[in-house]
């Protein structure tokens, strides 16, 4: 806090105000979206947009139980397991994602094969296609080995689809980090295994906590594979909250307010978690050691 | 007590020599520097004694054994590195402990030696804190602490005080002398500051493009520079490096021409001109320190004459620019004198001070 003050002290009244005006810009849409998860769907819809109106909570309320039609029952709509879905197929994607790109990238970094750079190139280039074109094929291949709508089928897409990300990124994390400590390490009588734990993670700390944020927050909004490939069960929010829309009262905006949210929640609670870690991650090497 | 022998030792990367075919022999005990300007092959000598560069030719022993294909850790050799390669992410005391860790040794045992090693250099307020919290001079002496620790064979280092600024470099090339003549191991240190090879280094090896210029004392090196690459690496002011042709020689005397004047110079006593190297005409390079050279009031048949061209005050001493022609000749006087830009100055080369070369800029010693 006590730099961010200072920062602010630096950049003077003027800067900051009109940083402050571009960025209110930036986020309405999102304070938006807030601000209609806590209106009911008479102001929802109102125009002029209420800007003063009593909150209410009814919304998130009927993210989890809600009537599908007009005066029936309430009905668990199941939206406890799509968020354990989402978080946990993210999670586990990105876990495997880092596992096996750390371990890659290192391999990259520090025994370079030969034609390295073309292998790197190569790696790249899967994520060069729109995912669009390779759907068919991913949902044949699915159909076929009995993937489809199992969480281990989407945390592997999902793995296979953050990796090339991962391993680039993290190559050039430990591409930062002196070579000299591992040699020293190697003199000191450590394994290569000792030195890549012991001593190449923890340099690479913050590279890892930027990489996982980055491929958190894909993963999280990734709806195209998460509509073909998931079943009922392992159904994400992105693809439960698209089937909300639509009902005999028309768009409940309200109500998609609330889920989105709820949506954001996981990732703004993940983003402030490692700051600091992400700070360092993006500014990596740029400051002189 | 181990000692180190290069044989034939080289290294290529692609076609390029790094090190080429270079013979060097450390005893236990002795401390021998690499010295030499950058690119010369100094560190990828000595990383290839530490293992962590392959050989392309040539053999490393260590105490009698070949360790050609010994991984680092099993050759018993401790480094200190350049940039000190502290673990970033560990404390002053598990960097210190951390050698220890290969080693079967209880923990009270490493807590004991880490303290000892601590308050020797110390450190001893500083265990708790990452390296990235200590001054220059503290991480200095942490690296060196680290190689200590674990009493090895032989140890290496890299540029050992580059990195700090002079006063506390003064101080550090003191502590390291002093520690190295405690351990008495076998020593190898590269540097490209030669004030630290030679106030450090029982031998000196100086190298360039590869190889090895000349192995001698501090002393030998100053004194008897085996070429001229040598005799214009070592002293600053750089020493005078003037082409001559010889006129006559005698035992104790060479007449050449130089600088368009001819000058008697004085011979020390082991180098002689007698027989081919004195013939007529021969081309020849003299060398003399600018402290060598001693300003006369006359001119005479053993000076030089030249314009003062620009005086640089030193302190205690005075350098002196004389242009003669095209050429600059550096003189050191500690004298007051009082010469002033533009006037004519006769300077004469001490007894002792001359150094010849042959044409291929070999030294010309009986």
């Amino acid at each position: 806090m006590a730099r961010r003050r200072r920062e602010i002290g630096k950049a003077g009244w003027g800067r900051t105000a009109f940083s402050t005006v571009i960025s209110f810009i930036y986020f309405f849409p999102v304070l938006w979206i807030i601000l209609t998860a806590f209106k009911t769907h008479t102001d929802a819809l109102s125009t002029p947009p209420k800007f003063i109106f009593t909150p209410t909570l009814e919304n998130f309320v009927s993210v989890f139980a809600r009537a599908y039609e007009r005066g029936g029952a309430a009905v668990d709509t199941h939206f406890d397991l799509f968020f354990f879905n989402s978080i946990f197929i993210a999670g586990a994607s990105v876990g495997v994602a880092l596992v096996i790109g750390t371990i890659a990238a290192y391999g990259f970094s520090r025994w370079p094969l030969r034609g390295n750079e073309t292998y790197l190139f190569i790696i790249l280039t899967t994520r060069m296609l729109p995912p669009i074109i390779v759907i068919i094929p991913i949902f044949i291949m699915f159909r076929l080995s009995g993937l489809s709508g199992s969480y281990i089928g989407i945390i592997l897409l999902y793995a296979a689809f953050n990796l090339p990300f991962t391993i680039w990124m993290m190559k050039s994390f430990f591409d930062e980090i002196p070579r000299e400590v591992e040699d020293a390490a190697r003199m000191d009588g450590s394994s290569e295994m000792k030195i890549f734990f012991r001593i190449c993670l923890p340099q690479v700390k913050a590279g890892i906590a930027a990489t996982a944020v980055f491929g958190l927050i894909l993963t999280w909004n990734e709806f195209l594979f998460a509509l073909l490939l998931t079943g009922r069960d392992t159904r994400t929010v992105p693809v439960a909250m698209a089937q909300t829309i639509g009902g005999d009262i028309g768009v409940r905006w309200g109500l998609l307010a609330a889920i989105e949210t709820l949506f954001l929640i996981p990732v703004v609670f993940v983003t402030f978690l490692l700051q600091n870690q992400l700070l360092r991650g993006v500014t990596f090497g740029t400051i002189k050691r | 007590m181990a000692d180190i022998e290069l044989r034939n030792l080289s290294k290529h990367f692609g076609t390029l020599a790094a090190v080429d075919d270079i013979d060097l022999d450390v005893e236990a005990g002795e401390v021998v520097c690499l010295l030499g300007p950058s690119g010369c092959g100094k560190t990828t000598t000595l990383r290839m004694i530490a293992g962590l560069e392959d050989v392309t030719a040539g053999d490393i022993f260590i105490a009698g054994q070949r360790v050609n294909d010994l991984a680092p850790r099993d050759r018993d050799i401790a480094m200190v590195f350049q940039f000190y390669a502290l673990y970033p992410s560990l404390t002053v005391a598990d960097n210190l402990a951390f050698p220890l860790h290969a080693e079967k040794i209880t923990k009270e045992e490493i807590d004991r030696r880490v303290h000892e090693i601590a308050s020797l250099l110390d450190l001893s307020h500083a265990l708790n804190r990452v390296p990235g919290r200590l001054a220059e001079g503290e991480k200095q002496r942490v690296a060196v602490g680290r190689a200590v620790i674990r009493d090895p064979q032989c140890f290496l280092f890299d540029e050992p005080l580059s990195r700090l600024d002079i006063a506390v470099r003064q101080e550090m090339r003191g502590q390291i002398k002093q520690l190295l003549n405690g351990l008495h191991k076998a020593t190898v240190i590269v540097t490209h500051d030669q004030i630290e090879a030679l106030t450090i280094a029982d031998r000196i090896a100086v190298m360039r493009d590869g190889i090895i210029e000349q192995v001698a004392s501090p002393h030998d090196i100053f004194a008897k520079p085996a070429n001229v690459f040598v005799a214009g690496f070592i002293g600053t002011p750089q020493m005078n490096l003037i082409e001559a042709r010889v006129v006559d020689a005698d035992e104790d005397t060479a007449t050449v021409n130089t600088l368009g004047q001819e000058v008697v110079l004085p011979l020390h006593a082991e180098v002689s001109l007698q027989g081919g190297g004195g013939r007529r005409d021969t081309p020849l390079t003299v060398g003399v320190r600018p402290r060598g050279l001693e300003p006369v009031s006359e001119a005479g048949p053993a000076t030089i004459s030249g314009r003062v061209d620009l005086i640089e005050p030193m302190g205690a001493e005075t350098l002196i620019h004389l242009r003669i022609g095209d050429d600059d000749l550096r003189v050191v006087t500690s004298r007051g004198l009082t010469a002033s830009v533009g006037e004519t100055l006769h300077v004469a080369p001490a007894e002792g001070q001359v150094h010849l070369f042959d044409h291929d800029g070999m030294r010309i010693a009986s």
